[in-house]
């Protein structure tokens, strides 16, 4: 692109160049240097598998060798095959079940944090990440003692006279995935419904009060609608990850908690057969993507509004 | 709109109020009463407490000690949604997820009004601040004056018996300040509502209210119109907050009924008026307002008592100049304002000026 200087004076040799190119260029360069690197990283760790992942769903196993035809025969298997559309729906079905339970429960604690924190914030947001000191597998082994048969709660509620036999609904089920997973999600949605409620500009909530609305109401109709960004991040945060976890259901689902993640386990190992297992992951993944973008497109006028 | 035996009605009693937050004393002891249907101002530099004193008449905050009274019922632990009066922040507190229309007729949602009804009265508040046709924009597309006026018809629209104003204009830049002071003012003689405006702006309160309490320290110093203020100040602190005032220090020597004859220090004497039960021998501070001295021009202009300066800084206003003179002999130095007028042109720094000084208009200070 030429342009022509409009100032009309001056040697006419130092106005052929298109005067902006040569420093946006160089700052062009400099960018792209300093990003290189993360870039370069996630091209082979990201990019780079998840193509891998998506040929590998289009080829066949046979035996010991790979059948490098095209075909979508493992997503028609993966479709039509009655124990992996149960394993989905029941990955799904248990993530919601995650998703809404630590939402519920996180917004109060962040709505606590938020308003009556008052200096121990700090403290009270380092408390919540005290679970992380240790690991997750000691933490789900953890889960296993408090829910087991002989286990913690169900020794306290025999010991109290609240029930005489242990209880079983609790461990080797969806239930114990259930508690698990929103016990250990928590955090990652109290931190951002926090954040987005710690941004709500106080002589808002005194509007709301001035012009007649009682704490109940004045919740309904400014605290919340305000704080859906963080709600809506706490929520795409839980859910995207529990739909594909496998070491909770493996360990505490039993037979009835297995999920989808476990079942491309499988593939990818025992059953040997990685592209019929790339098809599942793949379809997870599209699942999985088409659930959040609905959410996201039904929740866009609280994410458009400016705090 | 205001009539005469309306505004004897007090429509806010506030008796005997403190209020402490901590170790801090925001109010120590204010009573006041504010008449229905008048523009009120609470006057004082940040820190005085006159937000707090708004916070309480609203209910956000409630008196350690006293009590507060809107419309003749005790208020003092009635909640801010139960009180008749509505709040223009200073912030404005536009909802951000709600558009112009949705802000406006937030408080009448809950009372549960038809539709059709809830948008003819969101149409008339917003045609009441020049607002008609503005109920669908998105409330982070409007500008600053705009926001205001959208807070204001949110609070109006709830008809209340007090509309409190908590600095509502020091957002605005200065051009729009002042088209806003009189409209403020003007939309309150339209709609006859009491205003309660809080500012830290001596001029804002002196053009918009019927009556203004100057604050400091947590206690009211002054009470008056506009025009009692600046004539009439009764500290030297009222003086010199609202609008400038020179002070000069001086001692009696003779005094009549209306007559004082003071003696200034370097500067000799003066004969002002002041009926005062001042004695010969106490030492008193004589302020006076620098539009009632004056420069004398030709030799033959005459004044009470004129003395001689020099012009220390000259300030160009367009209409106005403001002079600094330092007086001969003394380290006083006395702003003077003159009107510019064709026969005045306006003088340089640095040149002798004789200064004019009527008896009839200095206030007298104690010590």
């Amino acid at each position: 692109m030429r342009q022509e200087s409009p100032v009309g004076k001056g040697p006419a040799t130092r106005w052929r160049k298109p005067r902006f190119m040569p420093s946006m260029s160089a700052g062009g360069w400099h960018g792209l240097a300093l990003i290189s690197p993360p870039f370069a990283y996630s091209l082979l760790m990201l990019a780079a598998p998840l193509l891998l992942v998506f040929l590998l769903s289009m080829w066949t196993q046979n035996y010991l060798d790979l059948d490098r035809t095209f075909t979508m025969a493992n997503y028609r298997e993966a479709a039509s095959e009655k124990l992996y559309q149960v394993l989905m729906i029941r990955s799904v079905v248990i993530s919601v079940i995650v998703t809404i339970v630590t939402v519920l429960l996180a917004y109060p604690i962040a709505y606590y944090i938020a308003f009556y924190g008052g200096k121990r914030k700090a403290m009270w947001l380092l408390l919540i990440t005290i679970p992380f000191w240790t690991s997750y597998l000691i933490r789900v082994f953890l889960w296993k003692v408090i829910l087991g048969y002989n286990g913690v709660l169900n020794g306290s509620l025999i010991g109290m006279g609240f029930i005489e036999e242990p209880l079983t609904f609790i461990l080797y089920n969806a239930n114990a995935v259930v508690i698990t997973l929103a016990h250990a999600w928590a955090p990652f949605a109290i931190l951002p419904i926090f954040v987005s409620i710690s941004r709500i500009d106080t002589s808002l909530l005194e509007a709301a009060r001035d012009l007649g609305d009682g704490p109940l109401r004045r919740f309904l109709r400014v605290t919340l609608p305000l704080s859906m960004p963080g709600v809506v991040a706490a929520t795409l945060i839980v859910f995207i990850p529990t739909v594909g976890d496998y070491v909770t259901p493996r360990l505490l689902g039993g037979t009835d908690g297995l999920m989808i993640a476990n079942m491309i386990q499988i593939q990818f190992g025992k059953a040997n057969n990685a592209p019929l297992g790339s098809a599942l992951a793949v379809s997870a993944m599209v699942i999985v993507a088409s659930i959040s973008i609905t959410f996201v497109l039904l929740n866009r006028r609280f994410l458009r509004a400016k705090g | 709109m205001k009539t005469p035996q309306k505004i004897n009605d007090q429509i806010i009693a506030i008796e005997g109020v403190k209020k402490n937050f901590g170790d801090v004393t925001a109010l120590d002891g204010v009573s006041l009463n504010i008449r229905e249907g008048e523009f009120f101002s609470l006057l004082g530099p940040s820190g005085c407490g006159k937000t707090t004193l708004l916070r309480m008449i609203s209910g956000f905050d409630s008196p350690s000690i006293g009590s507060v009274y809107i419309g003749g019922s005790d208020m003092t632990n009635v909640p801010p949604n139960e009180r008749p009066t509505n709040m223009v922040f200073q912030s404005y507190a536009i909802f951000p997820h709600l558009n112009v229309a949705e802000n406006v007729g937030y408080g009448l949602k809950k009372q549960k009004l038809p539709n059709d009804e809830i948008n003819r009265r969101v149409e008339e508040a917003l045609a009441l601040v020049d607002l008609e046709g503005f109920g669908a924009r998105e409330s982070h597309a409007l500008s600053g004056g705009q926001r205001q006026r959208v807070a204001l018809a949110r609070a109006l629209i709830m008809k209340p018996k007090v509309l409190l104003l908590d600095e509502p204009l020091s957002a605005l830049d200065k051009k729009l300040r002042e088209t806003m002071q009189s409209e403020l003012r003007k939309l309150q003689r339209t709609v006859g509502i009491t205003f309660v405006l809080v500012t830290h702006d001596q001029e804002e309160a002196l053009t918009m209210s019927d009556r203004i309490a100057v604050m400091f320290d947590g206690k009211i110093a002054q009470l008056d119109t506009p025009e009692g203020l600046y004539k009439r100040p009764k500290t030297k602190r009222v003086a010199s907050f609202i609008g400038v005032m020179n002070f000069i220090p001086a001692k009696v020597v003779a005094s009549t009924k209306t007559k004082l004859s003071l003696e200034v220090e370097f500067l000799g004497k003066i004969n002002v008026t002041a009926s005062n039960k001042i004695k010969p021998g106490d030492k008193i501070t004589v302020g006076i307002r620098p539009e009632m001295l004056t420069i004398l021009y030709g030799e033959t202009d005459k004044a009470d008592n004129v003395f001689s300066g020099m012009i220390v800084s000259a300030s160009y206003y367009g209409d106005m100049t403001y002079y600094e003179v330092e007086l001969k002999n003394t380290d006083i130095n006395v702003m003077v304002s003159m009107r510019n007028t064709s026969g005045r042109p306006v003088l340089l720094t640095g040149t002798t000026a004789r200064v004019g000084w009527g008896c009839e208009s200095i206030t007298v200070f104690d010590g």
